[in-house]
């Protein structure tokens, strides 16, 4: 990592509030090309908000979330029409969500799945479409003669699987995941961090990963925020975060996690 | 007591209003218009949208014809006819080439069309994306966008079960390489002569209270995958009255032990060949 190239994804003083409560304050981060940063905390800390606010999903209150497009100019994310950022999602950005079935389509096949943010940009050949969706299903370790089969029939291990195939299908430079191994069994955990470690070295991508399981984090992350009530207690590398927390709820967060 | 209508039923200030939107609608070709639909002398999805663009356009030199499926003596298409000529006093004919407003319910005429002509459309369901996105919030945004994945995942989902699109009537077209457009439920046979025709396409959705437009010599493009190009129908035998190829049949039953005819749903089509040239006796 050069330190003098900018940093991809700059998120200054974001702040989003419920009415009363508050959803996130003051959130800050960098994050460079080829990086994960992942962030940590309990239920109701804030941290499927922050990513909400940084798809631009949920509207923010303040804050600025500065990104260098592959174009290298930077658009402020919050500030950008919503045409050009729901380009910008489909395109260079990917977004996996914590269910997987809000992130697919439940009623068309697995190769329609995959393909679709490609005909969304103008893929027109029904042939390439199918060999494109074959490389990533397979890539994604989804058994090729599934490709015409409807989500419904699959597991939720595939599930996510094929969420991740269908957002990564345009290989983006940034990809924001929410829970992306909750209420899945562990052998099937493992098997989908491993797939995510393998993508993220692959393809150089940058990621921004909610967890509340820090073995996750551990794995996948090279730094760490640690949320509480909305705001970010502690950051830093992820071994030194796990290792010597700082922070007493930090502490707290390490130290209760079960030994098998 | 006589009751006496304004021409074309239609107020001054209603028929005004319809005019405007028809003239945004042409501005924007294949962008659905709301507009304010009026109460009319027939239900919902009885061609209410139809004759409401008709009553806003037609003037007193027209001439107008009336087509239901192809057909000039549907009860539906006599009845909208004497409708319009009960209102207006306007000259009524069947034949396509003689008319300069045509009202159609599902299916363009299979004689050329020609600059001046305006031929209006009844359409059910105006919005192309309804049965992919039941959210009208979400399809203006998408129409906004230009967001139309949606439609191709389908026809790509079509040719994974059936090996081909299985759209065969109100088959999705993008307008001027903008709008996606549903052009009526016409058969998609009838979608090339929708591309750069010389006429005035104006189409009226009553029910769901949209209007749009195509103007002369634009270009409709009916949508397709490059290795899986939009093809019509054909028939493997000619028109049992007139005998004509290339025109869209229908098939008729004629007798209980399934005897069948196939003859040109455009009635005044095939009775202008059947008056020019009589087909030898088979």
């Amino acid at each position: 990592m050069n330190a003098e190239e900018p940093p991809l994804l700059s998120v200054r003083g974001l702040v989003k509030r419920y009415g009363a409560r508050v959803g996130c304050l003051d959130v800050g981060f960098d994050l460079w090309p080829g990086e994960v940063v992942g962030i940590v905390g309990e239920s109701g800390s804030g941290k499927t908000t922050v990513l909400g606010c940084l798809s631009g999903r949920v509207p923010a209150d303040a804050g600025r979330v500065a990104y260098v497009r592959g174009d290298g100019r930077t658009v402020d994310m919050l500030r950008l029409d919503e045409a050009a950022r729901r380009c910008l999602l489909r395109t260079e950005w990917g977004v996996v969500h914590q269910h997987a079935r809000d992130g697919l389509r439940m009623g068309v096949s697995a190769g329609a799945n995959v393909g679709e943010r490609l005909m969304a940009l103008g893929a027109r050949h029904y042939g390439a479409l199918r060999g494109r969706a074959l490389d990533w299903l397979a890539r994604v370790e989804i058994g090729l003669d599934r490709i015409d089969d409807l989500p419904e029939t699959f597991s939720g291990g595939m599930l996510q699987r094929l969420q991740i195939a269908r957002s990564l299908v345009t290989e983006p430079r940034l990809v924001l995941m929410d829970e992306p191994t909750g209420g899945l069994d562990v052998s099937v955990q493992a098997r989908l961090l491993d797939l995510l470690r393998g993508l993220v070295e692959d393809l150089g991508l940058s990621a921004v990963i909610v967890t509340h399981d820090l073995a996750v984090a551990r794995l996948l992350a090279h730094r760490l925020l640690v949320m509480r009530n909305g705001q970010v207690v502690e950051t830093g590398l992820t071994d030194q975060v796990l290792d010597d927390p700082q922070h007493p709820y930090a502490q707290l967060l390490v130290s209760s996690v079960l030994q098998p | 007591m006589t009751v006496r209508y304004g021409f074309a039923y239609l107020d001054e200030q209603t028929k005004r209003m319809i005019r405007r939107a028809l003239l945004k609608a042409v501005a924007v070709p294949g962008y659905q218009v709301p507009f304010g639909s009026r109460e009319m002398p027939l239900s919902y999805g009885w061609g209410t949208g139809g004759v409401q663009v008709t009553a806003s356009v037609i003037g007193p030199d027209d001439v107008l014809k009336v087509i239901d499926q192809g057909a000039d003596d549907t009860t539906n298409a006599v009845s909208i006819r004497q409708f319009f000529a009960r209102t207006t006093g306007v000259a009524t004919t069947t034949r396509t080439a003689e008319a300069t407003l045509i009202q159609t319910r599902h299916r363009i005429p299979e004689t050329p069309l020609r600059e001046g002509q305006i031929v209006v459309f009844q359409v059910p369901i105006p919005e192309p994306l309804r049965w992919l996105e039941p959210r009208e919030t979400e399809t203006r945004t998408m129409h906004a966008l230009e967001e139309y994945g949606v439609m191709h995942v389908r026809l790509y989902e079509d040719i994974t079960r059936h090996g081909r699109v299985a759209q065969t009537y109100e088959y999705p077209v993008i307008v001027d390489g903008r709008y996606l457009m549903r052009p009526s439920p016409i058969p998609k046979f009838d979608n090339p002569k929708l591309d750069r025709s010389p006429a005035l396409m104006l189409f009226g959705a009553g029910r769901e209270k949209r209007v749009y437009a195509v103007p002369p010599w634009t270009a409709v493009k009916s949508l397709d995958f490059d290795d899986h190009p939009f093809e019509i129908e054909h028939w493997d035998r000619p028109c049992d009255l007139c005998g004509a190829r290339g025109a869209f049949l229908d098939e008729l039953i004629v007798d209980d032990q399934g005897g069948r005819l196939f003859i040109c749903s455009d009635t005044d089509y095939c009775a202008g060949r059947r008056a020019a040239a009589p087909p030898a006796a088979s």
